[in-house]
């Protein structure tokens, strides 16, 4: 058995600096934290309302990542073209974007008067901005990309011979792609989910310039930290340690099979 | 022989750490600036005053902040080194006076009145307050945590108008970009908004017994440069004819 290689000496001293880094602001919430009046202020019908509606519509918004990223995905993975380029970028761009540019840049094409908005108003009944479905489309419009990223890298990872093989003794594609390719994917899309829900979660920019600010609507968590900010800080610091808890509580138990890791 | 990739990287690094610290111990020309925090409403004027101060205060150097007035407090209250705050209420001056920082009273530099905003020619055929209730509307304001939403509703309250925001939005700014987006019909904001928006959104007026007044205070502050006379200088000519004509342009009424 060979032995593990040693890290380097000189790497501890930065290793430890960028843990401690994201350790502090986790200690400062804590140590500011009204600890005496936590539960009241977590019962609050307030933090019900945001913590439920943030938890449907990052699912929501997951669901449609998974149902529309995993073959954009696969398309992408698929080949090399200008085409395929072309759409790898227009995918990132949220990822780069600020997101209340995001945020406006819906308004622009799915709002009110916006390029397709005013032809849907009347097939769906409602206008999108101001109402939940508009806060799950802001969320799936910052998160899809970091799946659709995530699984286009563990596809074309892939080793190709087994599709192949599943091929040549006659699957079609489709029977390739469901009994051969998803089932080699799994780890990936795993973390391609928790990637694009964590986001889903933490998204604040493009929902409250798309979707809005109103309790029991659209006023997600974030949204409800954001506001409580500005008048209540420490339900604000309660909301955040709730969301901390909510991310330890679903990261913690996934770390195995979820998380990317050896 | 180069250096294995890692240890070359660490290496950097270290050096970077060592000398950083270093070079930051140097007095920098930046610590001289004035620190002037204002809200957000205030952003033109504002801008304009600092410009005009300048060419009486060569040495001066001004720096501006803009964001909601409640924001501003927060980073008061969390340690930012601010010279001058200007606050669009007294309720948020209040609490930036409970922190001791403050090194006089503060003074009402400027008044402001709302006014309703609607769509470019006022497709819905909204006259006044009374409309914002109407079922076919869809209005927004901004939170009640932000001065101009507390005083909309405010005024709503006095006037016995119901009026559902579609969404409590943090600053007069977003308010007046929903409005001239067209997604939402009306918005209740400062007339110095609706003035300095006017090619984008019409403004209807408020009637005089159904508007809110509100009032600016400015103040200085003892946790910026305490030595610098930058600071109490600006204050002045905020106060002073050539500051009120300043903010006279950009719609705001005398204290």
């Amino acid at each position: 058995m060979t032995p593990a290689p040693r890290f380097p000496v000189l790497l501890w001293l930065p290793a430890a600096l960028a843990a401690a880094f994201f350790l502090l602001p986790l200690v400062g919430l804590c140590q500011r934290a009204p600890w005496s009046s936590l539960a009241t202020r977590l019962a609050s019908p307030a933090i019900r309302d945001a913590l439920w509606l943030s938890l449907q519509c990052s699912a929501a918004a997951t669901t449609l990542s998974l149902l529309f990223g995993l073959p954009l995905a696969a398309w992408l993975a698929a080949g090399s073209s200008r085409l395929r380029t072309a759409v790898r970028v227009l995918v990132t761009l949220p990822m780069v974007l600020p997101p209340v540019v995001g945020g406006v840049a819906m308004l622009l094409a799915y709002g009110r008067n916006g390029l397709i908005g005013s032809a849907a108003e009347p097939w769906l009944g409602f206008a999108l901005p101001f109402t939940t479905p508009g806060v799950v489309l802001a969320e799936t419009y910052v998160a899809m990309p970091f799946f659709v990223l995530a699984v286009e890298g563990g596809l074309r990872g892939l080793d190709p011979r087994y599709a192949e093989a599943a091929a040549t003794l006659g699957a079609g594609p489709g029977r390739v792609f469901r009994t051969v390719t998803v089932p080699m994917l799994l780890p990936t899309l795993r973390s391609g989910l928790l990637l694009a829900w964590a986001r889903a979660l933490g998204e604040f920019g493009a929902t409250i310039t798309f979707a809005g600010n109103l309790a029991g609507a659209t006023r997600t968590m974030p949204l409800a930290v954001y506001t409580a900010l500005e008048t209540d800080p420490d339900a604000a610091i309660t909301l955040s340690l709730l969301m901390v808890g909510i991310a330890a509580a679903v990261l913690f138990p996934l770390r195995r099979h979820w998380l990317p890791s050896r | 022989m180069p250096l294995p990739l890692l240890r070359r990287l660490s290496l950097t690094t270290l050096t970077l750490l060592i000398t950083l610290p270093g070079a930051c111990t140097k007095p920098t020309p930046a610590a001289e600036k004035t620190m002037v925090f204002a809200a957000a409403s205030l952003t033109a004027a504002f801008e304009e005053l600092a410009e005009a101060f300048a060419q009486g205060h060569p040495g001066a150097r001004l720096d501006l902040h803009f964001a909601g007035t409640p924001q501003l407090v927060l980073q008061l209250q969390e340690g930012a080194a601010v010279d001058v705050f200007a606050s669009a209420d007294q309720a948020n001056m209040q609490k930036v006076v409970a922190t001791g920082k403050t090194t006089a009273a503060p003074a009402t530099f400027a008044r402001n009145r709302l006014t309703i905003v609607v769509e470019k020619g006022n497709p819905k055929g909204i006259a006044g307050l009374a409309d914002l209730s109407r079922q076919d509307l869809r209005v927004v304001l901004c939170g009640p945590e932000v001065p101009a939403g507390r005083y909309a509703r405010q005024a709503l309250d006095q006037a016995k108008v119901a009026v559902a925001s579609r969404s409590d939005e943090p600053s007069v700014k977003a308010v007046v970009s929903k409005v001239a987006l067209g997604e939402v019909d009306a918005g209740i904001v400062y007339v110095t908004d609706a003035a300095g928006a006017k090619d984008k959104v019409d403004a209807v007026a408020i009637a005089d017994e159904q508007n809110v007044i509100a009032s600016y205070p400015i103040v200085r502050l003892q946790c910026g440069h305490a030595e610098d006379p930058v600071g109490e200088q600006f204050v002045a000519f905020v106060l002073s004819a050539a500051g009120q004509a300043v903010l006279a342009r950009h719609g705001f009424a005398a204290p």
